[in-house]
């Protein structure tokens, strides 16, 4: 057991860990945090993403004694004060998901990609901080499986928010870093 | 109208089974047989009980009570026999998951392993002809004189197509939370994809009668098959929970998904094809080898599409099945037409090359009259208006059938096609509507397991009320609600559907309320044949030097009836085919012959596509009208996406490379080979 203090979408948590318990099994059988989802608990299937101090992580793979002085936000905290994040306006709109159960994990990953800087294996001019086409959405959303097979939408809602022109702003509300 | 709990999904409202608050709950670890066959000869749980946490353990050893009833796969402890490797030996229950898993890897079992037989062959001896096959189509048919059809055919086919294992990997693993109250009445929190059959089984298999399980499940993570039936994770955290005397959840790990959730069976398919020189089939045989456990006989129904699909006036498809070492198959997205469509809509396009003639112009040719098989009429059948269009929409017409000429850089590339069929059938269902706070409320145990069902039924009800959809609120996935059938079969909304227009038109007559139930209705679905169809293109691009192949687009056109909502049947259409590609390309459990068991059991061994794999997918349909299903005159959409999408991939590597690919998936090595 260990002792941790955790924020989790703003709120600070004190627990006593189990030194074997992941995250994502912290969020959802200690703190009732179940909108992070288990699919695989091996970090090969992306539905435990959430954002640890702005980057998007598997939370299967994090250990909850190792979050000490961590903060996360999960899925639960995308949304302020009841309005939707973009990304999750957008989700809705294109109908992006099926039967919801990669979602968080596909919301959390999005808004954490919109804050990352750099080319991927898919940038054609390495030197340049490429513009999120759909093929640079694909690729760097590829750690995240939809086994309903929503991806056409899933870009679709990402490049809508992308395309707005929001996305720095909409990554620095939640993650805290400008792409 | 947007999916009526799609905020409930983006905000992680939405609770699926594991994910429900009990007080006291504990965790139930399932533990698996280390041998693929032999007997338990000792269970030593005395350590693993004095690990701190450890609340009980279940086993052989002391078996729990379970009726006679329970099905074999679902009768756990009952026997110290082990049918397969991977099979539930024991459960261990205790204060959290850490410590339940950590109590497995100690408990100590030891066997009596006897020599295994898990390898699926053409020669197998044990092969025998089923009763029936799933459901209950006959397992032979035959008619005319296929030996004169092939003697007579101008040009012919004779060809070994090959599909191998896999596994439907929804998102959700299967979990359950089982509650007891004090008067042992049962509540379980389940991922299923019906709750009525869900309830029917756990009751039969804990020998309570039915009205004392109760199966509470509103959202379900994808099933496409495997939550069609009661899986053992439910029964093990009914017995977890009364052993233990509290709540108790069991989520079963995404490997223990692979040994105990199903899977589709490796098949091994002959095609033998006859033509006349303008390509009217003379014969089609349709020959089906596949595999099922020990335990349960589950009959894939693979050549029941070369029963529906062509005018030849000779036909007989076979199924035969072996018995082997191995988990139980069963329902994967289209079972039957999705294995057997390949292997068909492959034979189809080599006898176009064959014959010299176009391979969408060569399905026009054998357009049937009625359906070949039964002879029965169609209620209505638009096959050639999806071919139609979907190769004006893709451009096919200027294609150059030659193979292997177009390269763009590193890249060959090519087109190919496929036809798509899956019934349109109806199972019996029950529906209350009612006035409610100035609504309505309309009640059934149906199952949106990512379909769009609550949605789609929300619209039904509306317009069978002339009202609003916003009036409207459908209550379902509780088996407490009116017995509904299952999400399954494309069936849901076909069968949900009537019911609720029919509960909706008891309410108008009577003004407060009605209550409908659809047993005679559906009793009344015969004289016609009634199937979807479609049209699917693929562009691929191979690279000849590291065997990769790109699927840039797919496009199908579908007849599917009336659509209920665009939106979703969009959806569903488009994710049929992304599962489709995933067959085409990767998807492969592979068997470990010397273990006995399934060798890649994760999402990391295991592909399936990802979303860089998905680049142009679209989906549309042509108008159709059909009065002989349902008060919708809709079709079930959920399954025929996946059906010809593998096709028409290999079809195109096909017309790019030159080389035919007859076994899936086609990886790399086979494109190098």
């Amino acid at each position: 057991m260990g002792d941790v203090t955790v924020r989790v979408n703003g709120t600070p948590h004190s627990l006593d860990v189990d030194s074997r318990m992941s995250l994502l099994d912290l969020l959802r059988e200690r703190l009732g945090l179940t909108g992070t989802k288990k699919g695989c608990d091996h970090g090969q299937c992306g539905a435990c993403t959430v954002l640890i101090d702005g980057r998007r992580a598997v939370s299967c793979l994090a250990l909850a004694v190792a979050q000490d002085g961590a903060d996360v936000t999960t899925v639960e905290g995308l949304a302020a004060d009841g309005a939707l994040h973009p990304l999750q306006a957008a989700f809705i709109e294109r109908d992006a998901f099926q039967c919801g159960y990669c979602t968080p994990g596909q919301l959390c990953s999005a808004a954490g990609m919109l804050g990352e800087a750099g080319p991927s294996v898919v940038t054609e001019d390495l030197t340049a901080d490429p513009p999120l086409s759909a093929a640079e959405i694909r690729e760097r959303m590829s750690g995240n499986l939809c086994r309903c097979g929503a991806y056409v939408n899933i870009v679709a809602a990402i490049g809508d928010v992308a395309a707005a022109g929001g996305a720095a702003d909409m990554a620095t509300a939640v993650t805290g870093t400008a792409r | 109208m947007n999916r009526i709990e799609g905020r409930d999904k983006v905000t992680g409202r939405a609770r699926y089974a594991y994910e429900y608050p009990a007080d006291g709950v504990a965790y139930a670890y399932a533990v698996q047989s280390g041998v693929a066959r032999g007997r338990i000869a000792s269970v030593d749980a005395l350590g693993v009980l004095a690990m701190p946490g450890v609340l009980a353990v279940l086993s052989c050893a002391e078996p729990p009570a379970l009726s006679a009833d329970a099905s074999p796969e679902l009768a756990l402890f009952q026997t110290r026999d082990v049918a397969y490797r991977g099979q539930i030996v024991a459960g261990i229950v205790a204060e959290t998951l850490e410590a339940a898993r950590a109590a497995e890897r100690e408990l100590r079992i030891s066997y009596e392993a006897e020599p295994h037989d898990v390898r699926l062959r053409p020669d197998h001896p044990g092969l025998y002809a089923p009763d029936k096959v799933n459901p209950n189509f006959p397992t032979d048919t035959e008619k005319g004189d296929v030996n004169a059809g092939l003697a007579a055919a101008a040009v012919s086919i004779d060809a070994t197509y090959a599909t191998p294992t896999q596994h439907n990997n929804p998102m959700e693993p299967h979990a359950a939370m089982a509650v007891w109250d004090a008067g042992g009445a049962l509540t379980v929190y389940d991922s299923t994809q019906g709750a009525s059959a869900d309830r029917d089984m756990i009751a039969a298999a804990l020998g309570l009668a039915p009205e004392r399980v109760r199966v509470v499940s509103p959202h379900v993570g994808g099933g496409f098959g495997s939550k069609g039936t009661t899986r053992p994770h439910a029964i093990l955290a009914a017995l977890a929970a009364r052993a233990a005397g509290r709540p108790v959840k069991v989520a079963l790990t995404r490997q223990q998904m692979f040994d105990v959730t199903g899977y589709r069976t490796p098949t091994i398919q002959r095609l033998r094809l006859g033509a006349d020189p303008e390509g009217r089939l003379t014969a089609l045989v349709h020959d089906v080898i596949e595999q099922s456990s020990t335990l349960v006989e589950f009959a894939e129904q693979t050549a029941t599409p070369s029963r529906v699909m062509y005018a030849a006036p000779a036909l007989r498809t076979t199924h035969r099945l072996v018995r082997l070492d191995v988990p139980t198959p069963s329902w994967m997205r289209a079972p039957g037409e999705c294995p057997g469509m390949f292997a068909l809509e492959s034979a189809m396009d080599e006898l176009a090359i064959a014959a010299g003639l176009d391979p969408v112009e060569l399905r026009v040719r054998n357009e049937p009259d009625t359906e070949p098989e039964s002879g029965l009429p169609f209620s209505s059948r638009n096959l050639v208006g999806c071919l139609r269009e979907g190769a004006r929409r893709f451009g096919w017409d200027h294609r150059d059938p030659r193979p292997g000429l177009r390269q763009e850089g590193r890249w060959l590339i090519g087109t190919g096609m496929a036809a798509s069929t899956y019934p349109a059938r109806r199972r019996p269902s029950q529906a209350t509507a009612a006035t409610a706070d100035g609504g309505f409320v309309v009640r059934i145990a149906a199952a949106d397991i990512g379909t769009g069902a609550r949605t789609a039924l929300t619209r039904i009800a509306a317009q069978a009320l002339d009202t609003s959809a916003d009036r409207v609120r459908v209550e379902l996935g509780d088996s407490a609600l009116p017995t509904a059938s299952l999400a399954g079969g494309s069936m849901g909304t076909s069968s949900w559907g009537s019911a609720v227009v029919k509960a909706c038109e008891a309410m108008l007559k009577d003004g407060h309320s009605g209550r409908a139930d659809t047993t005679e209705d559906v009793k009344g679905d015969t004289g016609f044949a009634r199937h979807a169809f479609g049209a699917q293109f693929a562009e691929v691009w191979v690279d000849p030097a590291t065997g990769e192949v790109r699927v840039p687009r797919l496009l199908g056109v579908f007849a599917v009836g009336r659509v209920i909502d665009e939106t979703l049947a969009r959806s569903q259409l488009i994710g049929g085919m992304t599962m489709g590609l995933g067959m085409a390309l990767m998807e492969e459990t592979e068997m470990d012959e010397e273990a006995g068991g399934f060798l890649n059991r994760d999402l990391a061994q295991y592909h399936v596509a990802a979303c860089a794999d998905v680049q142009d997918i679209d989906a549309m349909w042509i108008d159709e009208e059909d009065g002989h299903l349902n008060p919708m005159g809709a079709k079930g959409i959920g399954e025929i996406g996946i059906v010809g999408t593998a096709a028409a991939v290999a079809n195109a590597v096909y017309h790019a490379t030159g080389r035919r690919i007859r076994d899936l998936p086609i990886t790399p090595a086979k494109i190098l080979d």
